[in-house]
C-alpha cells in the first residue's frame, strides 16, 4: 500500500507532500502520546493521531516517520506544516476518528507499526 | 577529552513549544557527521526525552553533548526539584506529569524507561530542591 492508496482509502487531504505519495507503507501506527509513541513505534512509519501541536512533529523528526495523519479533522497550524515541509515529510488530514481510521486501513491490508 | 566535538544547549524552562529543538539540532548535526542511522535514533529519541522532562518538570537547565570516535555521551543538568523516588520514577506507567501535560502527548510514565532502553548506560544524580543531572551514553 502506498501513502497514495492510504489517502484514498480514508478520503484524506493532502497539506504536505503531494510530490512524496508513491512511497510505500511499512507500518502505522496510532496514538496520542508521543512517550507511548517515542517508545514503541518503527522508524519509517506512519503515524495517526489526534494530537496537534509541535511535539507531534518533533516525534516525527526524532523517528523519521514517513508521514503523518491528522484524524477528525484536525488542522495543523502553518508553523508545524512548514516543519514537516523542511523535513521532507508527508502530512494529511482525513475527517474520520482513530478507529474508523485504523479499521479502513487494517482493512485494507496495512500492517501495525508498533513494536 | 581529545579529539571530542562538545555541542552545549540551554534548555528553556516553560517554552513546551520549543522542547525537542536541542534534539532536532543534535540529530542533524549527528546525521552530517555520517553516524550509522541506529545511533542517531538512539540518541535522538533518548535526548528528546530528557529535553521534554526539562521543561515539563525541571525549569529547564543545560545540556552537553560529548561526540567520541568511541562513544556519545548526553549530559542533561537542570535546577528543578529533584527526583523524590528515582526507583519509582524508572518504572514504566509511573508519572507525575500534570493532566495539562498529558494532553499535549506526553506524561505517559514512558520517559525514562525509554531514555534508559535507548541506551548502552543511564546514570541519575538528584537531590530534593536542587537539581537532577543525567548522564547517558550511547556507544558508537
Amino acid at each position: 500500500m502506498t501513502l497514495r492508496d492510504a489517502a484514498k482509502i480514508i478520503e484524506a487531504e493532502i497539506l504536505v507532500g503531494e510530490d512524496l505519495l508513491d512511497q510505500e507503507i511499512g507500518s502505522i501506527c496510532g496514538s496520542d502520546m508521543m512517550s507511548e509513541v517515542l517508545a514503541f513505534t518503527n522508524e519509517h512509519s506512519v503515524l495517526l493521531t489526534g494530537l496537534c501541536n509541535t511535539q507531534v512533529m518533533r516525534t516525527a523528526d526524532m523517528l523519521d516517520l514517513e508521514c503523518l495523519i491528522f484524524i477528525r479533522g484536525k488542522q495543523p497550524t502553518p508553523e508545524m506544516l512548514q516543519m514537516a515541509e523542511d523535513d521532507g515529510r508527508v502530512v494529511m488530514k482525513t475527517r474520520f476518528g482513530m478507529f474508523s481510521t485504523c479499521g479502513k486501513l487494517y482493512q485494507a491490508g496495512a500492517g501495525s507499526g508498533c513494536m | 577529552m581529545e579529539d571530542a566535538i562538545v555541542l552545549k544547549y540551554q534548555v528553556i524552562d516553560g517554552e513546551f513549544q520549543r522542547a525537542g529543538e536541542v534534539s532536532s539540532d543534535v540529530k542533524h548535526k549527528l546525521k552530517q557527521m555520517g553516524v550509522p542511522a541506529n545511533i542517531v535514533r538512539k540518541v535522538a529519541i533518548a535526548m528528546y526525552e530528557g529535553e521534554v522532562n526539562m521543561v515539563i518538570h525541571a525549569n529547564g537547565g543545560e545540556i552537553t553533548v560529548e561526540i567520541t570516535p568511541e562513544q556519545i555521551k548526553m549530559i542533561l543538568a537542570d535546577v528543578g526539584p529533584g527526583i523524590p523516588d528515582v526507583e519509582k520514577a524508572m518504572t514504566a506507567g509511573f508519572s507525575t506529569a500534570s493532566d495539562a501535560t498529558r494532553n499535549l502527548g506526553f506524561g505517559a510514565g514512558m520517559g525514562l524507561p525509554n531514555m534508559k532502553k535507548n541506551t548502552d548506560s543511564l546514570d541519575i544524580e538528584t537531590l530534593l530542591g536542587e537539581g537532577t543531572t543525567i548522564t547517558m551514553i550511547v556507544k558508537l
